[in-house]
């Protein structure tokens, strides 16, 4: 992607040229966004619902939402289940093989935290945020395939205002509000305060 | 075959085995001393159960449960056989050679619960990764990385 990137910083300084920026940016962001190939991480029962949806009765063909066994085939990696510690590592190798730009959705609540495998537990990553960046998340144990449809929809406006020059990437409009950092919450603001929990 | 039956057919083949065999839930489960194991394993393959299903320990706090579920194609039946082994020296012989399907779960039970089976040809980690410390269910197990679950939950 180093020649795209030059060509968007060039074109972001030279006079006039964020108009053709805007325009490079529109048809690339809609070209990625409706060609969003997945990488299905599923190691658990969330990937019984990965493969439903890939199949004719939700037919996520449709979107453009193409499941690729290569990971360098692929735009999204889509982990679907609980990722244990011996586990991890394989799923940071295959992250590493897919070509930018790439995208993670974490689906279901062990890939978001551990799930029910949070509390007494000695082999489960509490989420798959702790080694990946994950752009997507759908609660749910396990999610239904339209909850995945809907992370797809969301990750396409995630996608949409995206720019190939740094700097220039439109905010973009959540149907629901969201926070920017979804670790910063309440309970972080209390921990910087100093508050014992 | 029916498990009164069975119990017949194991007591009349082998009478020093007939009081050990005891009948619970409607399932047959024989409990040897933990050096009595191979050969009573062995009486039990003779016998006709000719299919070691699975190999799983419970830890029973001061000594660890073994249970071997066999099962016998010929008879379409199947029975426990148990032994209790020591948390100090939790040493067993290996069944492995009688049926070769405990190769595998002889190292799971031994990942897990660290119980040694002596005459096993490759006991090694076979879940956890190599350079694992402890055997994690265990009750006693602790790691750094494990969350407790608070009374509130």
């Amino acid at each position: 992607m180093a020649l795209v990137d030059d060509l968007g910083k060039a074109l972001d300084r030279s006079p006039g040229g964020s108009i053709i920026l805007t325009s490079v940016d529109a048809i690339l962001d809609w070209s990625r966004g409706k060609s969003l190939w997945t990488m299905p991480m599923g190691t658990a029962c969330c990937a019984m619902e990965l493969i439903a949806a890939s199949f004719s009765k939700f037919d996520f063909d449709r979107h453009g939402t193409i499941p690729r066994p290569d990971p360098r085939h692929t735009d999204v990696m889509v982990v679907a289940g609980t990722i244990t510690h011996k586990m991890a590592p394989a799923v940071k190798l295959l992250y590493a093989q897919m070509p930018e730009p790439k995208w993670v959705i974490a689906m279901g609540n062990c890939a978001i935290s551990g799930g029910i495998f949070y509390y007494d537990t000695y082999s489960v990553v509490r989420g798959v945020d702790e080694f990946l960046p994950v752009d997507v998340y759908i609660a749910g144990c396990p999610p239904r395939p339209e909850a995945l449809q809907d992370a797809i929809f969301q990750l396409r406006k995630k996608v949409a205002g995206e720019s190939i020059a740094s700097g220039r990437e439109r905010k973009v409009e959540y149907l629901l509000p969201r926070p920017e950092d979804p670790r910063k919450g309440d309970l972080a603001a209390e921990a910087e305060d100093g508050e014992d929990r | 075959m029916n498990i009164n039956k069975l119990r017949e057919h194991l007591c009349a083949t082998y009478p020093d085995l007939c009081p050990l065999f005891s009948i619970e839930f409607g399932d047959g489960s024989l409990t040897v001393a933990p050096e009595r194991l191979h050969s009573a394993a062995s009486d039990m393959r003779d016998l006709g159960f000719d299919f070691l299903g699975m190999v799983t320990a419970v830890d029973r706090g001061e000594t660890f449960e073994l249970v071997y579920r066999i099962q016998s194609r010929k008879m379409s039946a199947g029975i426990f056989l148990k032994a209790y082994v020591s948390r100090e020296e939790p040493y067993i012989s290996s069944v492995y050679d009688l049926w070769p399907a405990a190769d595998w779960q002889e190292r799971e039970v031994y990942d897990m619960f660290g119980i040694i089976f002596e005459g096993h040809p490759d006991l090694r980690r076979i879940l956890l990764t190599d350079d694992w410390v402890g055997y994690p269910l265990r009750k006693d197990y602790e790691d750094e990385r494990m969350i407790r679950r608070p009374d509130y939950i």
